[in-house]
């Protein structure tokens, strides 16, 4: 069993010390080299790292990573190979896997809670699983150590901001915009909105995903949040075929610029 | 007794639920409690069946084939959804949605469609209501029901045209909820049949129940009693649930008939997807598998959860006919009562044909609920006409 390191105390290290944070979303399984990516991009400089494990139907996801879905599955990805080939691997890094309830679901909230420690992975983030359904996969996660990283919206109003804050663990998710994932000419006013709401309500790390797209965005996001989620911008380069080294370039230049302004 | 409500966690038994993205949620429980407020308001009521009836042509006849019964020697009823406005049941359910969406000061009605029928509906009441429209259509199906997309068109919605996924109304689901999910402040989702978050599957039935209690009245009229049999098709269910809410408290047999390429009941098992627990058609590892049907309306892999309580509990029966029994029936009613039936509505009479020596002496009563006017450019391909 790899041994898995928290998510909510790292983070919370890295930020009492100055830092803001990075964390990387990856697709699982998309192309051979995946896991060397999944390395370069801890050794660029990402605090944490999701792990997309490709669904059929990704409601919350916009065309790019649609598209890495399509491509990884295509391939033969399978829950179960993605976190096969996690296991064993040993990272520096915190690791979370996002990914849609039904595969919860249909492997067992148990089962599914104690392969993931297994894989040495930490946390677990399932955009279609609102509070009102959390209970039965909560408590399999529980029992894991398995830290439920839920996603706050910019239409969420202040009482459930709070219960989101309070059954969150690892981190809060701040929505930044009304749409799903992919990059954004312009970071939406409501990221910074949904953010310093958050930081309101709680003092667990509240990082800002969807709609991060460039370094700069990145760094207005994190003015006001302890800092953000990039994904899309990521994929899109792995689906243009690029190497573990350049993907983990990009990250790089989200690090320098986060540590700039920190 | 009518049909059950759903719990307080919007639930028929285990089925239903709550399962959207966090951005949609507050926009699910404003709808809820809009529809109950609506529901309890006479003049929406009244304003709702007005509409029904001056617009909609409401309430659709019940037709005795007397031709077909004499073949399948039993005593067939057909309950008329295909003589409403647009051409199908789809109007009831939309008229009652765009009015609320008008009372909850949206200014876009967003929508799926499968067949088109749906969609054109949407359009519909999109046009007379004056809301602007869109309507996600998979790619697949705009080609194979190009005539529905010239009528969306036609009213003045804007089609988009799916090309995620298996191109067809999963995929027109999904997109249908991501465009949702970033203009929920000023967009309605128009959602075309049973399925999908609560409120959603409860509050569509609701809007469907009319053809039950036309129905349940009617064939008392002509029967003296009820059927023995009620069928339907059930894709996402809507126009089953429908007719179903009449006769639930009696002996009639309920049948939803679903495609055997989309079987969800009948090869499904228990998933999440699209916003609700039910049975769905999906691999060992939860990928929800892509239907396969002649009727774009059926080509579903879900099903509505309230259905999936129903087979649960046993009250409803689900069976499936292949897509080469869809289209003998499909002529068979043309040929004998002079009737052209869409191609979903073709399922229910595709097992009435199959099952003629168990329903020897019976009433069955079928929700026709579509006409075929839509299918028959497809039909002249699959005839070599």
């Amino acid at each position: 069993m790899s041994e898995s390191i928290q998510i909510e105390t790292t983070l919370r290290n890295r930020i009492d010390s100055g830092h803001k944070i990075l964390v990387a979303y990856i697709t699982g399984g998309l192309g051979n080299d995946w896991i060397q990516t999944l390395h370069s991009v801890i050794n660029a400089g990402a605090d944490v790292v999701e792990i997309g494990i490709p669904f059929s139907d990704p409601v919350m996801d916009g065309p790019v990573i649609q598209k890495a879905n399509d491509a990884s599955l295509r391939s033969g990805s399978t829950p179960v190979s993605i976190l096969n080939d996690v296991r064993g691997e040993s990272v520096s890094a915190p690791l979370a896997v996002m990914t849609y309830y039904n595969l919860v679901y249909r492997m067992g909230h148990e089962r599914f809670a104690s392969d993931l420690a297994s894989a040495g992975i930490s946390g677990c983030i399932l955009p279609d699983l609102p509070l009102e359904e959390l209970n039965v996969w909560s408590e399999a996660a529980d029992q894991s150590n398995i830290e439920t990283i839920l996603l706050a919206a910019p239409t969420t109003p202040d009482d459930r901001l709070a219960e989101i804050c309070t059954s969150s663990a690892g981190f809060v998710y701040a929505v930044g915009l009304l749409g799903v994932t992919g990059v954004r000419s312009e970071l939406a006013d409501s990221a910074i909105q949904i953010a310093s709401r958050l930081k309101k309500h709680t003092s667990k790390p509240v990082l800002v995903g969807v709609g991060i797209g460039t370094p700069e965005q990145a760094v207005e996001a994190s003015k006001v949040s302890d800092g953000v989620i990039v994904g899309s911008a990521l994929v899109n380069e792995m689906l243009k075929g690029a190497s573990p080294e350049e993907v983990g370039e990009m990250v790089a230049s989200f690090r320098v610029a986060l540590d700039k302004n920190s | 007794m009518n049909l059950e409500n759903p719990n307080e966690n919007g639930r028929f038994g285990p089925f239903g639920g709550l399962y959207v993205p966090e951005t949609l949620v507050p926009a699910c429980k404003e709808l809820e409690l809009a529809f109950k407020e609506a529901w309890a308001d006479d003049a929406f009521r009244k304003e709702l069946d007005s509409l029904l009836i001056d617009y909609a042509g409401r309430p659709s006849p019940i037709t005795e084939c007397f031709n077909l019964s004499e073949e399948l020697n039993c005593r067939l009823l057909l309950k008329r959804e295909d003589l409403n406005h647009t051409g199908s049941h789809k109007i009831n359910n939309v008229l009652g949605q765009a009015l609320l969406a008008k009372r909850m000061g949206k200014k876009r009605l967003v929508a799926e469609t499968g067949a088109g029928q749906h969609g054109v509906a949407t359009a519909t009441a999109a046009a007379l209501l004056n809301l602007e429209c869109c309507v996600y259509m998979g790619e697949v199906d705009v080609k194979r029901q190009e005539l529905n997309v010239f009528r969306m068109k036609l009213l003045g919605a804007e089609v988009k045209s799916v090309e995620s996924g298996s191109k067809t109304l999963k995929d027109a689901v999904n997109d249908a909820m991501r465009d949702w999910v970033a203009t929920v402040e000023d967009s309605y989702y128009c959602l075309g049949s049973v399925m999908g978050p609560h409120p959603y599957p409860w509050m569509v039935r609701t809007f469907h129940e009319v053809i039950g209690s036309e129905a349940r009245r009617q064939s008392e009229q002509i029967l003296g009693t009820t059927p023995d049999v009620v069928c339907a098709c059930v894709g996402g269910g809507s126009n089953a649930i429908g007719i179903f809410s009449g006769f639930v408290d009696t002996e009639a047999e309920l049948i939803g008939v679903e495609p055997a390429g989309g079987a969800a009941i009948g090869r499904g098992v228990p998933g999440v997807v699209h916003g609700m627990e039910s049975f769905l058609m999906q691999d060992e590892f939860g990928q929800v598998l892509e239907a396969e049907s002649i009727s774009a309306g059926l080509d579903y892999p879900g099903v509505g959860p309230e259905h999936s309580y129903l087979s649960s509990t046993g009250r409803a029966r689900y069976e499936s006919v292949t897509d080469d029994e869809v289209i003998e029936a499909f002529q068979l009613l043309s040929r004998t009562e002079g009737i052209i039936p869409a191609l979903e509505p073709a399922h229910a009479l595709a097992w009435v044909s199959r099952e003629r020596n168990a329903l020897v002496g019976k009433t069955v009563l079928l929700n026709l609920s579509g006409r075929g006017d839509k299918d028959v450019g497809q039909m002249m391909d699959v005839l070599n006409v």
